[in-house]
């Protein structure tokens, strides 16, 4: 199996490795680096608990090889984080327990960050059609959609819009 | 619901802030020194004889450690145990010289790491011989039919007929009697995580580890009974976090033959079920059941009687999927008086994926099934289908229902009357007939539902003569440290339910001391004290039950040694927020921790520290069933009101769930928060189960729903905002009034959506009678032309 040197940006952090060509991307993540928080879930990007921003954008970990990453930067679930706490989103999904057994969670995160970074102002229908490509089997998604409207409102207060 | 300090106020819970740091503990995110991987090679035959399985090509390949069958697992470990006696029916993780369902697994491939494990599995060579094989329940029941387990010489693997009260008699005088038959297709749970497992063997200590995502009842004994180890052996570490099980995480095959891949290899071994593994060889598949009722009823619509016969189809290995058919029993006239009930519970087994416990264990299909008949009345009479309901509600209690079982509080009419002023009843209907004005059809569903809850395992001794248990205990552990700081000990697994929140809350609650403040973990099967996992919807009560029970001893504890600090008697003393007072004197709650801890000449004598342990029997439980099969089932039951707003596109069939709302009384709420999200997670998956989830079997016994493409899980689409109003009619029976929650949305969803498409249908002649009622089902049904009026 041939194997490739790659660098990218993980988390803020620059990281190289050298990885197999088949080794996806999630399980590079998972197993090569310990970053647990991002799940897998289907393994055949339906279920969205994979997510990871790529280069900004929310896509799904199992559906890429960790090579295609080579070069790019990935944000997963334990990036989000503000200064070691955490980030006004992830606060609001515990303050409305938007989440009961944690699994879908980082992803959804990530779905709903995604969202934030280029609609600080959506709607429910636009966090419906967010976390659409999530499936949550705990919640029925209603704690999951009052997070995000209370995480942007709590955004938009702090930037004082 | 006052009065409480802690219980019932909006309040963060504890799990979720390691969850959404993305620091959960899942079974996958454990990593063991020298840890291999286990992968499964998969039958693609319905029936087969294993005639030889050639490993040496996967042994040969770099990495792989071993190749484990059928044969080398059944010579080193014991049988499975069902929930029933069935001599002939061996069960077994994998597949003992036959095969009996496609998917079913027949070897294992232990190596380095996954990839290499699954590479290596292509490579193992197996003949088989195909067999005859059944998969229509039906058929199976019959004589005719391919046997799944030719040792056991039927099919049948448990019939009974119920008779509580005079149903003969009652069908032969009531005016009216109508019969029906419905169908509750194969579906389940389906969490976003598989199961997975990590197993380590131990030989310096003798003691097997395991990291697992498990709710299971006597987990780490029946791995230990099957491993022939002593139970105090086996030790199951039940701080993994689960992610999502709702019922189906058992994991008994994939943790034994972890454990004997571990202590063959001599490492630490991982197997973690692919999405494929899981929803076709794992523990995936729910209760897949053909009901035939029969009503008697009067011209004012009161049901008189009902004849049930549930026919289950467990697929290939029984376990305690029959078992499923007896927890109805305890809520067989679900909330209604109902005074004479016949009742045949059938479970066949076919060569499909065996069913395991579902949310509600079985209850959600009975519901169904009872609640088609109630809008079947109210059709048959021109009356109401709401009105019907109100007409038939059990209004007094205690109750005690034909089949043995005392309902212990309620307002059924009260939560009724609840949720039809939240979506404003009228006005409801009034959207309706406007939706169908503008051409496109639509309805309204009403389902009123008990969710038994409490748990105990009443049904095993009522189907299973030969297993008289009578207890299924919960236990928890309070103690106060050197600091003050207050632990609670949990001794079993948590998978989404916020249980750690729910002991931290009912603790504070006890002991006046703020919750967050409140440590709570969750010991190690050998560690722990007994327990039931968290199944039966019983947490809430039971582990509820047993914190209140320690964290009262604890208190009282503590009086008594402030009274004897001050000399003045214990009845004197009060306790509030931390302080210990009597007459002008007081101690606070560190002076009275730290004589506990460091001063004995200053105790009362007794036992030093501040620890308790409580095992909590269920309440109102303990008794064998009658000869006639009369017994007490749970001991709570909260009550749901659904009502549901679904319209149809009038060309595709496409469902669109309108307006969805809940009235409900759990008793007393914990935490309104995780109530809420339990309610709104069942409601969703109910949803799901009416309209989109079915595992499919073709003719030829291929599963064709083993990926989430095939297998269609709501999404955020599909789910409307869910309205809820809530009664609190505490219980009598538990430390705070409350009962459970955790079943409630998905117990009553499937039938009020049931009952929507079935108005919506009305007007065209159609009516499903089957669910899911997936969008085909529905364009089929509207095509339908309409019937001429006789």
């Amino acid at each position: 199996m041939s194997r490739h040197d790659i660098t990218l940006r993980i988390n803020g952090r620059r990281c190289s490795a050298s990885v197999e060509a088949r080794t996806t991307l999630i399980d590079f993540l998972r197993d090569g680096l310990d970053l647990t928080g991002s799940h897998v879930g289907c393994e055949q990007g339906v279920c969205g608990a994979c997510s990871v921003l790529l280069d900004g954008e929310p896509v799904r970990s199992c559906l890429m090889f960790a090579v295609q990453a080579d070069g790019r930067g990935v944000v997963t679930v334990e990036g989000l984080g503000d200064g070691g706490g955490l980030s006004v989103l992830q606060d609001a999904f515990w303050e409305t327990h938007g989440l009961q057994c944690g699994y879908c969670t980082p992803g959804m995160l990530i779905a709903a960050e995604a969202l934030l970074r280029g609609n600080p102002n959506p709607d429910d229908d636009d966090i419906r059609e967010a976390i659409a490509g999530n499936i949550c089997r705990c919640t029925g998604y209603g704690q999951i959609i009052d997070a995000v409207r209370l995480a942007a409102a709590r955004l938009n207060q702090r930037a004082g819009t | 619901m006052t009065g409480f300090r802690y219980i019932g106020r909006k309040r963060r819970t504890h799990e979720d802030r390691r969850f959404v740091a993305g620091r959960g503990t899942f079974a996958a995110d454990v990593r063991r020194p020298g840890m291999a991987h286990l992968a499964v090679l998969a039958c693609p035959h319905p029936a087969a004889t294993i005639l030889s399985i050639d490993a040496s090509q996967a042994l040969s390949m770099p990495g792989v450690l071993a190749v484990i069958t059928g044969e080398d697992i059944a010579a080193a470990v014991g049988s499975l145990r069902h929930g029933l006696e069935l001599p002939g029916i061996g069960w077994y993780p994998l597949a003992v010289r036959q095969a009996r369902y496609a998917g079913e697994w027949v070897a294992a491939v232990v190596a380095e790491d996954r990839y290499v494990a699954e590479d290596a599995v292509e490579h193992v060579q197996v003949a088989y011989r195909p067999l005859p094989f059944v998969v229509d329940p039906e058929e199976a029941v019959g004589g005719d039919s391919p046997p799944v387990h030719a040792e056991h010489g039927s099919n049948v693997v448990f019939r009974r007929t119920f008779t509580w009260g005079p149903v003969a008699d009652v069908f032969a005088e009531a005016p009216r009697s109508l019969s029906y038959r419905v169908r509750w297709n194969r579906s389940a749970t389906v969490p976003i995580e598989t199961f997975g497992v990590v197993a380590e063997w131990d030989p310096g200590r003798g003691i097997l580890d395991v990291w697992a995502s498990i709710q299971m009842p006597k987990y780490a004994e029946q791995l230990a009974g099957a491993l022939r180890l002593p139970d105090n052996a086996v030790r199951a570490h039940f701080d993994i976090d689960v992610g999502g099980s709702y019922g189906v995480k058992r994991g008994i095959r994939q943790s034994i033959l972890a454990a004997h891949a571990a202590m063959t290899v001599g490492r630490p071994v991982r197997f973690l079920e692919d999405r494929l593994e899981n929803m076709s060889g794992g523990d995936a598949h729910g209760p897949d059941r053909i009901f035939d009722v029969s009503m008697a009823y009067d011209e004012g619509g009161r049901v008189r009687a009902m004849r049930m016969r549930a026919l289950d189809d467990v697929g290939v290995y029984p376990g305690r999927a029959p078992l499923q058919l007896g927890k109805p029993v305890g809520a067989i006239v679900g909330p209604y008086g109902i005074g004479a009930v016949e009742y045949e519970a059938i479970s066949v087994t076919t060569n499909k994926t065996s069913q395991v416990a579902v949310r509600g264990f079985g209850q959600a299909p009975t519901n169904y099934a009872i609640e088609t008949g109630m809008d079947k009345v109210a059709r048959a009479l021109g009356l109401p289908r709401d009105e019907v309901r109100l007409r038939n509600y059990i209004r007094s209690f205690p109750h005690r229902i034909p089949s043995g079982t005392e309902y212990d509080s309620g307002d059924f009419p009260g939560v009724h009357g609840d949720v039809q002023a939240l979506v404003d009843w009228p006005a409801l209907l009034a959207r309706r007939d406007a939706l169908r004005a503008a051409g496109r059809p639509a309805g309204v569903g009403f389902a009123a539902c008990l969710e038994p809850s409490g748990g105990n395992s009443a049904f095993e001794p009522l189907f299973n003569p030969a297993n008289d248990t009578t207890t299924w205990m919960e236990s928890a552990q309070v103690k106060v440290g050197l600091d003050g700081s207050v632990t609670v000990v949990m001794a079993t697994s948590t998978s989404g339910q916020g249980h750690e929140t729910l002991a931290a809350t009912i603790a504070g609650e006890v002991l006046e001391r703020d919750p967050d403040t409140i440590r709570v973990v969750h010991a190690d099967s050998l560690a722990g004290l007994p327990t039931n996992s968290p199944v039966g919807s019983r947490m809430a009560i039971m582990l509820g039950g047993a914190v209140a029970g320690a964290a009262r001893t604890v208190r009282a504890r503590m009086i008594s040694i402030a009274a004897h600090d001050m000399g003045v008697p214990e009845a004197e003393v009060g306790y509030a927020d931390g302080t210990f007072r009597c007459g002008g004197g007081e101690r606070d709650w560190r002076d009275i921790v730290l004589i506990a801890h460091r001063r004995y000449h200053r105790l009362p004598g007794g036992e030093p520290g501040l620890q308790a342990l409580h095992v909590l029997e269920v309440p109102n439980g303990g008794g064998l069933p009658t000869a006639d099969g009369r017994v007490q089932m749970y001991p709570c039951y909260a009550f749901e009101a659904h009502v549901a707003l679904v319209s149809l596109d009038p060309v595709t069939g496409k469902p669109t769930v309108e307006r969805y709302a809940v009235g409900h009384d759990c008793g007393t709420v914990i935490n309104p928060d995780i109530v809420h999200g339990m309610i709104r997670g069942g409601v969703a998956h109910g949803i799901g189960a009416a309209l989109y989830e079915r595992f499919r079997f073709g003719g030829d016994g291929q599963h064709l729903s083993g990926s989430l493409t095939d297998y269609l899980l709501p999404s955020a689409f599909e789910v409307p905002e869910i309205g809820i109003c809530e009664r609190h009619t505490p219980s009598p029976h538990t430390s705070h009034g409350q009962k459970g929650a955790g079943e409630a949305g998905y117990l009553g969803a499937p039938a009020a959506i049931a009952s929507a498409v079935n108005d919506a249908l009305e007007p065209f002649g159609g009516e499903l009678l089957a669910l899911p009622m997936t969008m085909c089902d529905i364009r089929a049904a509207l095509d339908r032309e309409p019937e001429p009026v006789p």
